[in-house]
């Protein structure tokens, strides 16, 4: 045991004392709020500056009602002969050309453009179109233009989760999606930038043939685990860092800009009043940023580490494994392969099912099998799982990292003495099987 | 008290057997060669004794113990393939190895000093190990080697990657260390190194023994009665106590001859039949060298 503790020492101090280690720890958290400010404060701005682009007009129909929100219109008379070499001769956009038609078969409508236009531009002219052949109808049937005004609403769902004890708390999709993306990406990008460094570290042990010398004073067993566990300290503290860092920055710069960030407690305490208040205030960032508040960052933040400890250690013996078995990083991506599967499989259903429909029966299997459960699980868990889905997931999940760890270490032990051998899945059978 | 015992120690692995119930015996404070051709399963056995693999069958004996886990810091173990973390500055890396053999932190530090100050070399001690010479990562990884004070030294091939001036300065320490009571396993091909310090050894062939012994036990068993005699004027002799088996003539009517006695008999007597039939410059029985002994059974082996 002593040994063990030597050896993630030895580890974890290799890996803080790197300069890329500082570097990633420090800037990580600088950068990616710096990068989002940046590119929100760019679109804004283009869009506020952005000149609206000129699209020349030919109504045959008369129905055409120019909206200038977008584009600015110009009206042609003339032939559309006579349209198209003016809009050549012009820096202008487009030429839209409207024939004359039926309101029940609005056919033969052109758009002339000397680049390909974007699916929103073709988007926004259609929905023009289809809006007033829409109201054109409507008025055919004897619908005043008054009513079809008062028909249109803007409707946006206010959503509140209730809980057992009774507790209200409004709970917004849109965030509750952005945290279980940002949890899984997270989750993906952890275990395999920390996965590889083990095995990295592994094939450098190998090849540079240190590895003999110290098994001849540890178990092959003691130095995987001392190697694993020792990167998982250096991955937890990292996040830790940024948890922090991120943190402070948050309320750093609230502080800044003068808005008094609620105490979380309170929130919830108080939450009917806030509801009340927040209506008041009817600033959308503001119910966004208080409904941010309110989520229970503890509980997720404590769900975070465990599955990235749990999904890290039985991606990251899987990955030992590998590093043991080949003699290059080149060599090892033919056994890479198996075990991106079902990291990919997590990572794809994020977007295509847990984050739609997190309580779906897909992804609540996902968030169950040990494999996938890291990423499918922090997809979810924002959405609220259901207490005896996330004990199974999690005792699941510590019997995976059991099972592979005790596969991977069989692995281990032989691999790294053997050097120069040509290792394929039968080779690795045979390690597996053999007697010590 | 012997220093390590194997008894009838086997290891087989799917497709063939390592060792195949090889006892060895090696009495303490003494150089062991432990000698075969590649392939032969002495690297396994070096890995039994270093508990790096199990054998199958069989048992290993170190100072009279059942070989377990505790034996660990007995041993120092330089393997033929050496290697040390390369981004790791050489005190560090001898603090951790040293610290993985059982020693103190405070402990192993002094000692770090002391060798570090013997090898001359004291200003290393903050140079990452990619920055050395291969024969200074040689000489670190031969500090890593003995800086636990072990009682069993394994080295293998230890003299590879050393030029003649650190050669003899490894060879210095490796006769100090067994002054001050080490036992010493070589696992060499290098067959002079054998020759020069070695008081015992073991050859094996095929994932067997086939020879063990003192040096001098296992050269009498060698000796095959034959002489070099260094004569003036030539002599023939063949007859029913010897065989001529080579004679070749130098200059000014001298020559040198190979006589094999057939019978057992002193050296005097073939002595003084020679005296008889030329004149005698040079008499010297012909000891076998552990190369030849070395060539002559792992080639009778192969040709079974």
């Amino acid at each position: 045991m002593n040994k063990i503790w030597l050896i993630i020492h030895r580890e974890f101090l290799n890996r803080v004392h790197k300069k890329s280690f500082l570097v990633a720890t420090i800037l990580v958290p600088l950068i990616f709020p710096a990068i989002i400010a940046l590119l929100v404060f760019v679109s804004k701005e283009s869009e506020k500056n952005a000149q609206k682009e000129v699209i020349h007009y030919i109504d045959e129909s008369g129905v055409f009602i120019p909206d200038s929100s977008k584009y600015i219109y110009k009206n042609f008379n003339g032939t559309l002969e006579d349209a198209k070499k003016a809009f050549l001769a012009s820096d202008d956009f487009g030429l839209l050309y409207i024939p004359g038609f039926e309101l029940s078969k609005p056919e033969g409508i052109m758009l002339y453009t000397k680049i390909n236009p974007s699916l929103d531009d073709v988007g926004n002219l259609e929905g023009a179109l289809a809006g007033r052949v829409k109201d054109l109808k409507m008025q055919r049937m004897n619908i005043d233009q008054k009513l079809l005004d008062s028909l249109k609403t803007n409707i946006s769902i206010k959503t509140v989760k209730l809980s057992e004890s009774g507790q209200e708390k409004s709970s917004n999709s849109a965030i509750l999606f952005g945290i279980g993306m940002a949890g899984g990406i997270l989750m993906y990008m952890f275990i395999f930038i920390y996965g590889a460094q083990i095995m990295q570290g592994i094939i450098e042990e190998k090849t540079s043939k240190v590895v003999e010398v110290i098994v001849s004073s540890v178990k092959p067993f003691q130095l995987m685990m001392g190697k694993i566990i020792g990167l998982a300290s250096v991955g937890l503290l990292q996040f830790l860092i940024w948890i922090i860092l991120m943190s402070t920055l948050t309320f750093g710069v609230l502080g800044y800009f003068g808005i008094d960030p609620p105490q979380q407690q309170a929130m919830q305490q108080m939450s009917g009043e806030m509801a009340a208040q927040q209506d008041m205030m009817n600033s959308e960032f503001m119910n966004g940023f208080n409904e941010v508040l309110q989520l229970p960052w503890m509980f997720i933040v404590s769900v975070f580490l465990f599955y990235f400890l749990g999904g890290y250690l039985i991606y990251g013996a899987l990955f030992a494994a590998v590093g043991s078995a080949v003699d290059s990083p080149a060599e090892a991506q033919q056994f890479m392969f198996p075990i991106t599967i079902p990291m990919l499989i997590s990572y794809m259903s994020l977007f295509m099912f847990i984050l739609k429909d997190p309580h779906g029966a897909v992804s609540v299997w996902l968030s169950i099998i040990p494999f996938t459960s890291p990423i499918a699980m922090m997809g979810r868990i924002g959405f609220g799982v259901p207490t005896w889905q996330l004990v199974l997931s999690m005792i699941l999940l510590i019997g995976g990292f059991i099972l592979t760890t005790w596969v991977a270490g069989r692995i281990y032990r032989v691999g790294i003495l053997m050097s120069g051998t040509k290792v394929n899945y039968k080779v690795l059978t045979k390690w597996f099987m053999q007697r010590n | 008290m012997d220093a390590l015992v194997t008894r009838e120690v086997t290891k087989r692995y799917t497709n063939h057997t390592a060792l195949d119930q090889v006892s060895i015996t090696i009495p303490e404070q003494t150089i062991f060669g432990l000698l075969g051709p590649n392939g032969a399963g002495k690297t396994t056995l070096i890995r039994i004794i270093n508990q790096i693999i199990n054998k199958d069958e069989g048992e290993v004996l170190l100072f009279g113990e059942k070989l377990n886990p505790n034996h660990v810091g007995l041993i120092g173990y330089l393997p033929e393939e050496r290697g040390l973390y390369k981004k790791l500055k050489v005190g560090e890396q001898l603090l951790y190895l040293a610290r993985l053999k059982g020693l103190k932190r405070a402990d192993a530090l002094t000692r770090i000093k002391v060798w570090l100050e013997k090898f001359d070399i004291k200003d290393w001690a903050n140079k990452k190990v990619e920055d050395l010479s291969k024969g200074m990562a040689q000489k670190v990884q031969f500090i890593s080697t003995v800086m636990h004070e072990p009682r069993l030294i394994i080295l293998d091939e230890p003299f590879s990657g050393f030029d003649p001036v650190n050669a003899k300065l490894i060879t210095e320490e490796i006769l100090d260390l067994k002054k001050k009571g080490c036992t010493i396993i070589f696992s060499t091909h290098r067959m002079e190194t054998v020759e020069d310090l070695c008081d015992h050894i073991a050859l094996i062939n095929k994932s067997k023994k086939i020879l063990e012994g003192s040096k001098k036990q296992v050269k009498d068993q060698f000796r095959n009665n034959t002489f070099s005699i260094d004569h003036k004027g030539f002599f023939s002799l063949n007859n029913g106590h010897y065989e001529l088996l080579k004679q070749e003539a130098r200059e000014d009517n001298h020559f040198n001859s190979l006589v094999k006695m057939k019978s057992v008999g002193s050296p005097n007597e073939l002595l003084r039949d020679l005296i008889q039939l030329t004149e005698v410059n040079g008499f010297q029985e012909k000891i076998p060298t552990m190369s030849e002994i070395f060539i002559t059974l792992v080639k009778g082996q192969s040709h079974e």
